[in-house]
């Protein structure tokens, strides 16, 4: 990079982080506009389904969509929360990449960088999922996550640039931590929809889908995240073998891997059991998260173990 | 209740999804132990020093494996169980798996529209509707089959998904073929470590290793043949203010000989980029310094001339070590500390402030009288023995330097020093095994994640009204299309359109 020098890369990246928290905290605000005013709106947001009408003629009518005939202003705020998650998801992209560019790798080196990337692949498994369907009603209990990581980021967790210890150095790293971000960002949402499939139908969360809508929406983003997190950990004992000399070690992080990967499997089978099917499958979705969030934070941060590398 | 219905009774308990459940949780639960306190298998000198601070506690948590939680009986019974419920739960489900993937889908039921049926009218001939809905379902890979209520109308009735329960089942044999594969790696592979200095070599007997273990059908007699000498070491560290100190490089620079090989070849070993040579693989794991030391007898004889292994205690290189003279009389015996790059402070004492050789000294507490090497317990290499030592003094040294021992005991000379590599040797025949089981499973997952078993179904009634004039015999027909998903939160909406949307195109 001879354009830039390195000062000006790393406050660029550190600029694009800033601004799209700041972009990100007005996209909350408009979310919680949009369901401050959603109180008022009983009708559940439900636009996914696409139940064809038979008229005898036999011409097929879609079913008016009623959340999108009502243009009112809660509305209109959970659309300006989107484009504007939109846009803070682009700035931090930048930000993720500039932060690569500056130290000559990928961006996954020590705390700080997998924290912003992580917000990053929240907010993008988000998104991409929000082009299939509705999401805008999620939107609050997506962005509030993402904040809260960001902000650990630059606050609790920011270190300056460096190398990669020998260790990370591999091709390995950079696929095993790609998948756990993305699998990591999917248990994230789909921890927002247990839990909100938990309140939902009470007081003001009455404007949500409906329990049964959510716990589904559950089990596909999780259904999506646990092969993705099976790769990660499949991924992560590959280059473990490469770099230590033993595949699986029990090393407290991997430990914790695979202790999020068995209450998943645990997820996935008490969605398949009669009884578990629902309440309890939601509770069991967010323990796995509450796991995944230990293995992410604790063991970094409390455990002494081998991935207690770099900056942290 | 007789003896046979209670087993039946227990396996049939055992092999339920509940129980599976319950077992997964379990699963979970006892592993977490195993996160929290260090764990002999990959920290054993954690756990030593554990037991010495917690001298009530530590003992108790010993005996009830805490410290060996993946070994403990408690831990494996877990499993066992767990995978006894995976065998009982899923071999039967192959057999009835295999017939459904034989059989044809069962008739289209009497009532399409309670179905959420979507129905509209086509020209022509109900038996020719019913071929085209058949030849465009078998185009998009669906199971078919044709049958005729008594109403007269006809129905084609297709199932498309059978890969879900393949998948389903690949999956949860292939947990098993990983633990098989866990299983032949623990019994049948070995792990060795051993320091190898700088121009040292190595060569491939149990003898030579400092540490190694064995599965219980390993065989540490017929260890792969093969030396090597250690030609040298590079090692490089972070200077930028930034994470100062973190190691940025370490390369071991290796010349190996194999049996039946003509001449040696020379191997670069990086972290990452272990060293094959047939079943085993050479880790390159760690480094440290060795100081190289004279030792002078009372004499002035030379007692010991060598450079001595100390051991790394933190990421600056701050190491310790033992340097032995049992050929003085009397005995002496040294406690060292090797600081790369000196630095003393009143709460620390001596330390290094910098991992890399930028200002060495050596810090030596002397002692005289008996090593106690001839008792016949064995000694590591790493501790000295000072009960029947009486303490000589302490002096700090820098590279070129030497104490004269006070009593006229003798001397000791800091003369420079070597680096060492450690390496992690490992064979584990089981390992490809895992790889490839783990690939299956993740197959197997994917396609039992991603694939719905659907049914849908077409339906055609009896000609509505035939056409007046001669050229026009067409008739049209009422057409029906249904379809449902096997599980909960799926739906065959897009599939039962797709169909509409084709046929009603052919119709016109
Ligand atoms: C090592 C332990 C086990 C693990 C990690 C595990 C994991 C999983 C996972 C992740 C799924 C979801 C994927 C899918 O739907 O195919 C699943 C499904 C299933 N498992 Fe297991 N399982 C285990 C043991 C068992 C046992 C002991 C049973 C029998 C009692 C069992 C029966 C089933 C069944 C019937 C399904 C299909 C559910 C459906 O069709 O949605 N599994 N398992």
């Amino acid at each position: 990079m001879d354009f830039m020098n390195s000062v000006q890369l790393a406050d660029a990246s550190n600029n694009f982080v800033y601004a799209s928290m700041v972009i990100l905290f007005l996209a909350t605000i408009s979310f919680s506009v949009s369901f401050a005013a959603g109180r008022r709106r009983v009708s559940p947001v439900e636009v996914s389904s696409r139940r064809v009408l038979v008229e005898p003629s036999g011409s097929q009518v879609h079913e008016p969509d009623v959340a999108l005939t009502q243009l009112d202003p809660g509305r209109r705020a959970a659309n300006i929360g989107m484009s504007l998650t939109w846009l803070a998801t682009g700035m931090l992209l930048i930000g993720v990449v500039l932060r690569g560019v500056w130290a000559g790798r990928v961006p996954w080196g020590n705390m700080y960088e997998f924290s912003i990337s992580s917000a990053l692949g929240i907010l993008v498994v988000f998104l991409v999922w929000s082009t299939q369907r509705d999401l805008r009603w999620l939107g609050l209990f997506v962005t509030i996550p993402t904040l809260l990581t960001l902000g650990m980021a630059v606050t609790v967790l920011y270190t300056e640039s460096a190398q990669l210890v020998p260790a990370l150095k591999s091709y390995w790293l950079v696929i095993h931590v790609f998948a756990a971000i993305i699998g990591g960002g999917a248990f994230t949402v789909g921890a927002a929809t247990a839990g909100l499939s938990l309140i939902s139908g009470k007081g003001w969360f009455k404007q949500l889908p409906p329990r049964e809508k959510l716990e589904g929406l559950t089990h596909k983003v999780i259904a999506f995240s646990f092969p993705i997190w099976t790769f990660a950990v499949v991924a992560g004992a590959i280059w473990a073998e490469n770099a230590w000399g033993r595949y699986w070690g029990w090393d407290p992080k991997e430990t914790w891997a695979f202790i999020t990967w068995v209450i998943f499997a645990a997820y996935l089978h008490a969605r398949s059991t009669a009884g578990w099917k629902h309440q309890k499958a939601s509770v069991i979705a967010i323990v796995g998260w509450v796991a995944f969030l230990v293995n992410y934070f604790g063991v970094n941060i409390f455990i002494n173990s081998l991935h207690s590398y770099a900056g942290m | 209740m007789s003896q046979r219905g209670f087993l039946r009774w227990l396996w049939r308990q055992l092999t339920s999804m509940k129980t599976a459940l319950i077992l997964l949780f379990l699963l979970a639960i006892v592993s977490i132990p195993g996160s929290y306190f260090p764990q002999r298998g990959t920290n054993p000198i954690l756990v030593d020093q554990w037991i010495a601070d917690y001298p009530t506690l530590g003992p108790i948590l010993d005996s009830i494996g805490l410290f060996d939680v993946f070994g403990s009986p408690w831990y494996s019974a877990v499993y066992i169980l767990l995978f006894i419920s995976l065998i009982g739960c899923v071999v039967p489900r192959l057999g009835v798996h295999w017939s459904a993937m034989r059989s044809q889908p069962p008739p289209a039921p009497k009532n399409l529209s309670r179905l959420g049926g979507n129905s509209f009218e086509v020209e022509g001939e109900s038996e020719a509707v019913i071929a085209d809905a058949r030849a465009i379902l078998k185009k998009q890979h669906w199971r078919t089959v044709v049958g005729q209520d008594p109403d007269g109308s006809r129905w084609v009735s297709a199932e498309k998904g059978y890969l879900r329960e393949t998948g389903n089942l690949v999956f949860h044999f292939s947990l098993i073929l990983i633990l098989v594969g866990v299983a032949v790696g623990g019994l049948f592979g070995w792990r060795g470590n051993v320091i190898v200095r700088e121009g040292e070599g190595f060569s491939n007997t149990l003898t030579q290793y400092d540490a190694w273990g064995g599965g219980r059908l390993s065989s540490a007699e017929n260890l792969p043949e093969f030396s090597f000498t250690l030609e040298s070491f590079n090692v490089e560290f972070e200077r930028g203010n930034s994470q100062e100190g973190a190691p940025r490089l370490f390369e071991a620079t290796m010349v190996v000989d194999r049996p039946g090989e003509e001449g040696s070849t020379t191997h670069l070993v990086e972290v990452n980029e272990p060293l094959v040579i047939d079943s085993a693989k050479v880790f390159l794991v760690g480094h440290g310094y060795a100081p190289h030391l004279i030792v002078r007898d009372s004499k002035g004889q030379v007692v010991l001339d060598d450079a001595v292994v100390f051991l790394p205690q933190d990421g600056n290189f701050t190491s310790t070590g033992v340097i032995k003279v049992p050929d003085s009389d009397p005995q002496l015996g040294f406690r060292g500390l090797f600081l790369p790059t000196s630095a003393i402070t009143e709460e620390l004492g001596p330390h290094s402030i910098f991992p890399a050789p930028d200002d060495v000294s050596v810090f030596l507490g002397a002692w005289s009288g008996n090593l106690g090497l001839d008792s016949g317990i064995s000694q590591s290499v790493y501790t000295l023995n000072v009960d029947d030592m009486t303490q000589l003094g302490l002096e700090s040294l820098r590279v070129g330097q030497s104490w004269q021992l006070p009593e006229g005991a003798g001397s000791i000379e800091l003369t420079g020093f070597e680096r060492w590599a450690s390496f992690q040797i490992a064979s584990d025949p089981g390992k490809e095994l895992a790889l490839v089981a783990s690939i299956l499973a993740i197959a197997g997952l994917s396609l039992s994640l991603f694939i719905q078993r659907r049914r849908v179904w077409v339906k055609v009634g009896p000609v509505i009204e035939q056409g007046s004039s001669s050229r026009d015999k067409v008739g049209r027909v009422k057409v029906e299309v249904a379809g449902i998903a096997k599980a909960s939160g799926h739906d065959a909406i897009e599939q039962v359109d797709n169909i509409v949307e084709t046929l009603k195109g052919q119709g016109a």
